[in-house]
Protein backbone atom coordinates (compact mmCIF):
# COMPACT_ATOMS: atom_id res chain seq x y z
CA UNK A 1 0.00 0.00 0.00
CA UNK A 2 1.29 3.44 -0.88
CA UNK A 3 -0.48 5.67 1.60
CA UNK A 4 0.29 9.11 0.14
CA UNK A 5 0.09 8.03 -3.52
CA UNK A 6 -3.33 6.50 -3.02
CA UNK A 7 -4.77 9.43 -1.10
CA UNK A 8 -3.43 11.89 -3.67
CA UNK A 9 -4.88 9.80 -6.52
CA UNK A 10 -8.24 10.12 -4.77
CA UNK A 11 -7.73 13.89 -4.54
CA UNK A 12 -7.29 13.65 -0.75
CA UNK A 13 -3.66 14.71 -0.56
CA UNK A 14 -4.64 17.53 1.82
CA UNK A 15 -6.82 15.27 3.98
CA UNK A 16 -4.45 15.26 6.95
CA UNK A 17 -6.87 13.25 9.09
CA UNK A 18 -6.78 10.40 6.53
CA UNK A 19 -2.97 10.55 6.49
CA UNK A 20 -2.57 10.31 10.29
CA UNK A 21 -5.09 7.47 10.36
CA UNK A 22 -2.88 5.66 7.86
CA UNK A 23 0.16 5.86 10.16
CA UNK A 24 -0.08 3.12 12.84
CA UNK A 25 2.04 4.97 15.43
CA UNK A 26 -0.05 8.18 15.05
CA UNK A 27 -3.16 6.04 15.59
CA UNK A 28 -1.58 4.47 18.68
CA UNK A 29 -0.88 7.94 20.15
CA UNK A 30 -4.44 8.98 19.23
CA UNK A 31 -3.40 12.01 17.15
CA UNK A 32 -5.94 13.85 15.01
CA UNK A 33 -5.73 16.99 12.87
CA UNK A 34 -8.00 20.03 13.15
CA UNK A 35 -8.08 22.10 9.98
CA UNK A 36 -9.35 25.65 9.79
CA UNK A 37 -8.84 26.98 6.26
CA UNK A 38 -5.14 26.93 5.52
CA UNK A 39 -4.16 26.40 9.18
CA UNK A 40 -3.81 23.06 10.89
CA UNK A 41 -3.53 22.14 14.57
CA UNK A 42 -2.58 18.65 15.69
CA UNK A 43 -4.53 17.27 18.66
CA UNK A 44 -3.50 14.52 21.10
CA UNK A 45 -6.17 13.71 23.71
CA UNK A 46 -4.87 12.42 27.04
CA UNK A 47 -4.90 8.69 27.71
CA UNK A 48 -3.19 6.47 30.28
CA UNK A 49 -0.81 4.92 27.71
CA UNK A 50 0.90 8.32 27.34
CA UNK A 51 1.91 8.63 31.00
CA UNK A 52 5.60 8.54 31.92
CA UNK A 53 5.37 9.69 35.54
CA UNK A 54 2.45 8.16 37.43
CA UNK A 55 3.14 10.23 40.57
CA UNK A 56 2.31 13.58 38.94
CA UNK A 57 0.83 12.28 36.52
CA UNK A 58 2.79 13.59 33.53
CA UNK A 59 2.96 12.64 29.87
CA UNK A 60 6.13 10.70 28.91
CA UNK A 61 8.90 12.81 27.33
CA UNK A 62 8.95 10.33 24.48
CA UNK A 63 5.27 10.82 23.71
CA UNK A 64 5.84 14.59 23.79
CA UNK A 65 8.81 14.21 21.42
CA UNK A 66 6.80 12.00 19.09
CA UNK A 67 3.91 14.50 19.04
CA UNK A 68 6.29 17.40 18.23
CA UNK A 69 7.81 15.36 15.41
CA UNK A 70 4.43 14.29 14.08
CA UNK A 71 3.27 17.94 14.15
CA UNK A 72 6.28 18.96 12.02
CA UNK A 73 5.82 16.13 9.52
CA UNK A 74 2.08 16.77 9.14
CA UNK A 75 2.76 20.48 8.46
CA UNK A 76 5.31 19.55 5.76
CA UNK A 77 2.84 17.17 4.12
CA UNK A 78 0.09 19.82 4.33
CA UNK A 79 2.46 22.22 2.54
CA UNK A 80 3.08 19.57 -0.14
CA UNK A 81 6.80 19.82 0.61
CA UNK A 82 7.66 16.20 -0.10
CA UNK A 83 6.51 13.41 -2.40
CA UNK A 84 7.04 10.80 0.30
CA UNK A 85 6.88 10.95 4.11
CA UNK A 86 9.69 13.30 5.27
CA UNK A 87 12.45 11.56 7.24
CA UNK A 88 13.75 13.13 10.41
CA UNK A 89 17.47 13.97 10.20
CA UNK A 90 17.80 15.50 13.67
CA UNK A 91 15.56 17.01 16.29
CA UNK A 92 16.25 19.07 19.39
CA UNK A 93 13.55 19.16 22.04
CA UNK A 94 13.22 21.60 24.94
CA UNK A 95 10.90 20.47 27.71
CA UNK A 96 9.36 23.55 29.35
CA UNK A 97 6.61 22.23 31.61
CA UNK A 98 5.31 18.81 32.57
CA UNK A 99 2.46 17.57 30.37
CA UNK A 100 -0.65 17.19 32.52
CA UNK A 101 -3.52 14.72 32.06
CA UNK A 102 -5.40 16.84 29.48
CA UNK A 103 -5.48 17.26 25.69
CA UNK A 104 -2.30 18.56 24.00
CA UNK A 105 -2.32 20.75 20.86
CA UNK A 106 0.47 21.36 18.34
CA UNK A 107 1.48 23.85 15.67
CA UNK A 108 4.54 23.85 13.41
CA UNK A 109 6.27 26.58 11.44
CA UNK A 110 8.46 25.71 8.47
CA UNK A 111 11.41 28.08 8.98
CA UNK A 112 13.15 27.15 5.79
CA UNK A 113 12.14 24.74 3.10
CA UNK A 114 14.74 23.87 0.50
CA UNK A 115 14.58 21.17 -2.16
CA UNK A 116 15.87 18.35 -0.01
CA UNK A 117 15.84 19.65 3.56
CA UNK A 118 13.30 21.55 5.63
CA UNK A 119 13.93 23.25 8.99
CA UNK A 120 10.81 23.11 11.14
CA UNK A 121 9.92 24.50 14.57
CA UNK A 122 7.10 22.84 16.51
CA UNK A 123 5.35 24.05 19.62
CA UNK A 124 2.84 22.16 21.76
CA UNK A 125 0.62 23.42 24.54
CA UNK A 126 -2.25 22.31 26.74
CA UNK A 127 -4.48 24.71 28.66
CA UNK A 128 -2.95 28.02 27.57
CA UNK A 129 -1.68 28.67 24.07
CA UNK A 130 1.05 31.05 25.32
CA UNK A 131 2.39 28.54 27.85
CA UNK A 132 3.92 25.81 25.66
CA UNK A 133 4.86 22.57 27.42
CA UNK A 134 7.58 21.77 24.86
CA UNK A 135 9.16 23.16 21.70
CA UNK A 136 11.40 21.53 19.12
CA UNK A 137 13.33 22.34 16.03
CA UNK A 138 14.44 19.75 13.57
CA UNK A 139 15.68 19.05 10.07
CA UNK A 140 13.66 16.80 7.81
CA UNK A 141 14.79 15.09 4.62
CA UNK A 142 12.32 15.63 1.76
CA UNK A 143 11.75 13.69 -1.45
CA UNK A 144 11.53 16.29 -4.25
CA UNK A 145 8.67 15.77 -6.71
CA UNK B 1 16.19 -9.26 33.77
CA UNK B 2 13.25 -10.84 35.63
CA UNK B 3 10.19 -9.89 33.56
CA UNK B 4 7.87 -9.61 36.58
CA UNK B 5 10.17 -7.08 38.28
CA UNK B 6 10.91 -5.07 35.15
CA UNK B 7 10.80 -1.39 36.23
CA UNK B 8 9.21 -0.60 32.85
CA UNK B 9 5.94 -2.06 34.12
CA UNK B 10 5.56 1.04 36.33
CA UNK B 11 5.75 3.40 33.36
CA UNK B 12 2.52 3.20 31.32
CA UNK B 13 3.97 4.68 28.10
CA UNK B 14 7.07 2.45 28.24
CA UNK B 15 4.82 -0.57 28.79
CA UNK B 16 2.53 0.44 25.91
CA UNK B 17 5.52 0.65 23.57
CA UNK B 18 6.82 -2.69 24.84
CA UNK B 19 10.13 -1.52 26.36
CA UNK B 20 12.09 -4.14 28.30
CA UNK B 21 15.14 -3.64 30.49
CA UNK B 22 18.07 -5.72 29.26
CA UNK B 23 20.70 -4.52 31.71
CA UNK B 24 20.58 -1.95 34.53
CA UNK B 25 23.51 -1.04 36.77
CA UNK B 26 25.03 2.09 38.31
CA UNK B 27 27.25 2.61 35.29
CA UNK B 28 25.20 1.51 32.30
CA UNK B 29 21.65 0.88 31.11
CA UNK B 30 20.38 -1.13 28.17
CA UNK B 31 16.73 -1.27 27.07
CA UNK B 32 15.06 -2.96 24.11
CA UNK B 33 11.88 -2.42 22.10
CA UNK B 34 10.64 -5.50 20.25
CA UNK B 35 9.24 -4.79 16.78
CA UNK B 36 5.46 -4.30 16.86
CA UNK B 37 2.90 -3.27 14.24
CA UNK B 38 1.48 -0.36 16.25
CA UNK B 39 4.91 1.34 16.32
CA UNK B 40 5.16 1.67 12.54
CA UNK B 41 5.65 5.21 11.21
CA UNK B 42 5.73 4.46 7.48
CA UNK B 43 3.06 1.94 6.45
CA UNK B 44 4.68 1.55 3.00
CA UNK B 45 7.96 0.20 4.39
CA UNK B 46 7.08 -1.00 7.91
CA UNK B 47 9.83 1.20 9.39
CA UNK B 48 9.33 2.14 13.07
CA UNK B 49 8.38 5.79 13.74
CA UNK B 50 11.12 8.14 14.96
CA UNK B 51 8.95 8.95 17.97
CA UNK B 52 9.47 5.42 19.28
CA UNK B 53 13.22 6.07 19.28
CA UNK B 54 12.58 9.38 21.07
CA UNK B 55 10.63 7.58 23.79
CA UNK B 56 13.20 4.78 24.04
CA UNK B 57 16.18 7.17 24.22
CA UNK B 58 14.46 9.54 26.68
CA UNK B 59 13.50 6.66 28.95
CA UNK B 60 16.92 4.99 28.79
CA UNK B 61 18.70 8.30 29.47
CA UNK B 62 16.45 8.94 32.47
CA UNK B 63 17.28 5.52 33.91
CA UNK B 64 20.99 6.26 33.52
CA UNK B 65 20.50 9.33 35.73
CA UNK B 66 18.78 7.37 38.50
CA UNK B 67 20.68 4.35 39.87
CA UNK B 68 18.64 1.11 39.99
CA UNK B 69 18.44 0.98 43.81
CA UNK B 70 16.88 4.46 44.05
CA UNK B 71 13.09 4.56 43.67
CA UNK B 72 11.26 7.10 41.56
CA UNK B 73 9.63 8.49 44.68
CA UNK B 74 13.04 9.09 46.28
CA UNK B 75 14.61 10.86 43.32
CA UNK B 76 12.45 12.59 40.74
CA UNK B 77 13.97 13.81 37.50
CA UNK B 78 12.72 15.74 34.49
CA UNK B 79 14.09 15.95 30.95
CA UNK B 80 15.37 19.46 30.19
CA UNK B 81 16.38 18.88 26.61
CA UNK B 82 16.99 16.03 24.25
CA UNK B 83 18.82 16.18 20.93
CA UNK B 84 18.57 13.20 18.60
CA UNK B 85 20.44 12.51 15.37
CA UNK B 86 18.91 9.87 13.13
CA UNK B 87 21.69 7.99 11.35
CA UNK B 88 19.48 5.67 9.32
CA UNK B 89 16.14 3.92 9.27
CA UNK B 90 15.66 0.96 11.58
CA UNK B 91 15.21 -2.30 9.70
CA UNK B 92 11.60 -3.52 9.93
CA UNK B 93 10.68 -6.64 11.94
CA UNK B 94 13.75 -6.44 14.14
CA UNK B 95 14.21 -5.37 17.78
CA UNK B 96 15.80 -2.01 18.65
CA UNK B 97 18.21 -1.54 21.57
CA UNK B 98 19.35 1.59 23.39
CA UNK B 99 22.32 2.08 25.70
CA UNK B 100 22.82 5.17 27.86
CA UNK B 101 25.63 6.56 30.00
CA UNK B 102 25.38 9.41 32.48
CA UNK B 103 28.78 11.06 31.97
CA UNK B 104 28.39 14.02 34.34
CA UNK B 105 26.22 14.62 37.36
CA UNK B 106 26.13 17.96 39.20
CA UNK B 107 23.93 18.89 42.15
CA UNK B 108 21.02 19.99 39.94
CA UNK B 109 21.70 18.67 36.46
CA UNK B 110 22.80 15.37 34.90
CA UNK B 111 24.25 14.98 31.38
CA UNK B 112 23.62 11.80 29.43
CA UNK B 113 24.57 10.25 26.09
CA UNK B 114 22.78 7.37 24.41
CA UNK B 115 22.85 5.24 21.28
CA UNK B 116 20.10 3.25 19.60
CA UNK B 117 21.06 0.29 17.40
CA UNK B 118 19.98 -3.06 16.02
CA UNK B 119 23.09 -5.08 15.14
CA UNK B 120 25.82 -3.46 17.21
CA UNK B 121 26.40 -0.20 19.13
CA UNK B 122 29.07 0.55 16.52
CA UNK B 123 26.36 0.82 13.87
CA UNK B 124 23.93 3.29 15.49
CA UNK B 125 20.52 4.07 13.98
CA UNK B 126 20.27 7.10 16.28
CA UNK B 127 22.37 8.89 18.88
CA UNK B 128 21.31 11.39 21.48
CA UNK B 129 22.51 13.79 24.15
CA UNK B 130 20.24 14.90 26.96
CA UNK B 131 20.21 17.01 30.11
CA UNK B 132 18.01 16.21 33.11
CA UNK B 133 17.02 18.28 36.13
CA UNK B 134 17.53 16.30 39.33
CA UNK B 135 15.18 16.57 42.30
CA UNK B 136 12.17 18.12 40.59
CA UNK B 137 9.01 18.35 42.71
CA UNK B 138 6.82 15.28 42.58
CA UNK B 139 3.60 17.23 42.95
CA UNK B 140 1.27 18.10 40.09
CA UNK B 141 1.20 21.63 38.66
CA UNK B 142 -1.57 23.64 40.43
CA UNK B 143 -3.94 23.56 37.45
CA UNK B 144 -3.80 19.75 37.40
CA UNK B 145 -3.99 19.18 41.16
CA UNK B 146 -7.69 18.36 41.04
CA UNK B 147 -7.47 15.72 38.30
CA UNK B 148 -4.40 14.20 39.99
CA UNK B 149 -6.34 13.86 43.26
CA UNK B 150 -9.18 12.17 41.38
CA UNK B 151 -6.93 9.61 39.70
CA UNK B 152 -5.18 8.96 43.05
CA UNK B 153 -8.50 8.26 44.80
CA UNK B 154 -9.50 5.92 41.95
CA UNK B 155 -6.24 4.02 42.40
CA UNK B 156 -6.90 3.36 46.11
CA UNK B 157 -10.28 1.60 46.48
Amino acid sequence: MKLLTELRAQGRGQDMQAIVEGIPYARFLGISVDRKGNEITTVMPFKDELVGNTLLPAIHGGAIGAFLEMTAVIQLLFDNASERLPKTIDVSIDYLRSGGPVTTYGRAIVTRHGRRVANVRSEIWQVERDKPIAVSHGHYLLTPY
Amino acid sequence: MDLDNDPMLEIPHARAIGMRVVHYSDTSVSVKVPYADHLVGDPDTGVIHGGVLTALLDNTCGMAVRPPEVTRGELSIATLDLRIDYMGAAQPHRDIYAEATCYKRTRNVAFVRATAYQDSPNEPIATCVAAFMIGTPNTPRPEFMESAMESASEATP
